[in-house]
């Protein structure tokens, strides 16, 4: 099993969402995160005075998935929250040891 | 037979008295319509307080916001009984020196239901002028964001309101005052309000001093500075138009006049700094909207409305370079641009008074109306009060500051500063969030 951590656009959720629906993952927790990375940030000016803004909104998802499911989900998401330019965010995958489904008790796979 | 005569010449005398008495009381009577108007209008300039605290606040820091908001509130609650006490004496009581009015009229001692002031009733006109009182220490609060100790802000307000406001606001509108003598014009508060208010603050940031870079940030929230513009423009009706002190054609024409240079000013400063800056911003036509009531505040009733149009250009680009470089220029920390909206707005307004006043409005011509001497006369009194609003406001301001200071500081400590000035003063802040507040009720 395989969390699966991205970082995108915060205009780019609704495309996510619906690509994921798409091809089959269902599930995901999704949060208001702010950050950067190669994107350094925006100027604003006001009345004359400039603020930079480095920290800029972004929307992280996470969701855990097979082995099986890794690379249709990433590909569903990049694809989905690319525009191309500077700022389209990252994905992170990494390994999961357990899930515990709360409400049953059931574990592995079939908890996902 | 002589005494007859005397008699006679004294009854003649006591008739003529009491016929004069009379034809006085008569010529003084109630106007309903100019006391509805002035009722309204007392309520429309009661609202600009609040509207400022939302100008104020969207501007400042989240952490500040409260405090923002709770600086103008208070000169609401503080000058109201100000006013009342001995406020309203020192602005309008019998004159001494030409300077300020006596304490005879100290906690409104003879002012009874007959009393009238023109022709409406003294109490309307009491607390027409106490919306004036209120608001002009609440326009000081914005040079003071993020830095000032609540407890001298709440001492600052009457004492100010006592030794500056009261005083400058009988010299141009009290009966007897030196400026009312000279003709200086200042129909709504150009100068009581805007000078007065610009050059305390002045002193008050240059006694504060700077905030700590780290604790400037943006704007926290836009839309309620629109929503502060709004009431403002709003309210400034009520301002202007009821400066009148009727319902005449003065008041119409002080209303449309406001509203024409309010809107010249605010696309004048979308143009300035769309030339200046690459993009107009909400927060700059909002500056330039307040710029351009300022700017005809002291001229409403006097100019028309080309010359309105005129200094609401005027106002527009002189106030978007006194907010965007003045304060850079001179290295004060005035947060809000108190000095450069407020200060510069209202004295490019009480100088355009003396280009652009006119007969039509009842006024003497200016000098780009008369192109003579008269013009050039009321332009030199003119400067003549201005100038000694910024002085006495700026000089005494400063005294008062340096006692505050000595007495009970004036600025809050750096770690209050950085943890924000709402919850260090007033232990609560704006926003809790779903999340945050998840904590267990205490009783």
């Amino acid at each position: 099993m395989k969390r699966i951590e991205a970082i995108i656009r915060d205009e780019k959720l609704t495309a996510v969402k619906e690509a994921l629906k798409d091809v089959g993952v269902g599930g995901m927790t999704i949060s208001e995160v702010r950050g950067h990375g190669t994107q350094k940030g925006v100027t604003e000016v006001y009345r004359g005075r400039s603020y930079s803004v480095d920290l800029l909104p972004k929307i992280k998802v996470e969701l855990v998935v097979d082995d099986k499911d890794q690379d249709t989900a990433t590909k569903a998401i990049t694809e989905a929250a690319r525009t191309g330019s500077i700022g389209d965010g990252k994905i992170f995958i990494s390994p999961v040891d357990e899930i515990i489904r709360i409400r049953t008790g059931e574990k592995g796979s079939s908890a996902v | 037979m002589r005494r007859f005569s005397f008699f006679s010449a004294m009854l003649f005398i006591l008739i003529a008295i009491s016929t004069k008495v009379a034809f006085a009381d008569e010529a003084v009577a109630i106007d309903t319509g100019d006391n509805a108007w002035m009722l309204v209008s007392c309520a429309l300039v009661l609202l600009m307080t609040p509207g400022l605290a939302f100008f104020y606040g969207g501007m400042s820091s989240v952490k500040n916001l409260l405090n923002m908001l709770m600086m103008s509130l208070m000169c609401m609650a503080v000058m109201s009984i100000q006013w009342v006490f001995w406020g309203y004496s020192i602005a309008f009581g019998p004159d001494i020196g030409h300077f300020f009015g006596s304490l005879s009229m100290a906690g409104l001692h003879g002012v009874t239901p007959e009393s009238m002031s023109g022709t409406i009733p003294e109490y309307t006109f009491i607390m027409f002028q106490m919306t004036f009182a209120i608001i002009t220490p609440a326009l000081i609060s914005g040079a003071a964001e993020g830095r000032m100790k609540f407890s001298t802000w709440l001492i600052f307000i009457p004492v100010w309101g006592t030794f500056v406001y009261d005083p400058v606001c009988h010299w141009v509108w009290g009966e007897g005052g030196w400026a009312l003598g000279m003709d200086i014009l200042d129909f709504a508060g150009g100068t009581v309000v805007h000078i007065n208010s610009a050059a305390a603050a002045l002193a008050v940031c240059i006694m504060l001093g700077k905030r700590k870079s780290s604790n400037i940030n943006p704007p926290c929230n836009l839309p309620m500075v629109m929503l502060g513009t709004g009431l403002l423009w709003f309210g400034w009706f009520g301002f202007n138009a009821g400066s009148a002190l009727s319902a005449g054609s003065s008041a119409s024409f002080a209303f449309l006049i406001t509203n024409v240079s309010a809107a010249t000013a605010c696309l004048t400063w979308v143009i300035c700094e769309w030339i200046g800056t690459g993009k107009p911003t909400l927060l700059g036509a909002c500056s330039g909207a307040v710029a351009g009531l300022v700017v005809i505040t002291p001229a409403a009733g006097f100019v028309g409305p080309i010359g309105s149009i005129q200094m609401g250009i005027m106002g527009g680009i002189g106030c978007y370079f006194g907010a965007t470089k003045l304060k850079q220029a001179f290295g004060y920390d005035d947060a809000l641009d108190v000095v450069g909206v407020h200060g510069v707005g209202g004295t490019i307004g009480a100088f355009a008074v003396g280009l652009y006043s006119t007969e039509l409005a009842g006024a003497e011509n200016g000098f780009f109306i008369g192109w003579d001497g008269a013009g050039i006369s009321l332009l030199g009194r003119q400067c003549v009060g201005f100038l000694a609003a910024w002085a006495y406001a700026f000089g005494v301001t400063m005294i008062i500051l340096l006692i505050l200071k000595a007495i009970m500081g004036l600025r809050t400590t750096e770690e209050q500063e950085t943890s924000g000035l709402d919850i260090s003063q007033h232990k609560e802040i704006s926003y809790h969030l779903e999340l945050e507040a998840s904590g267990n009720l205490k009783h």
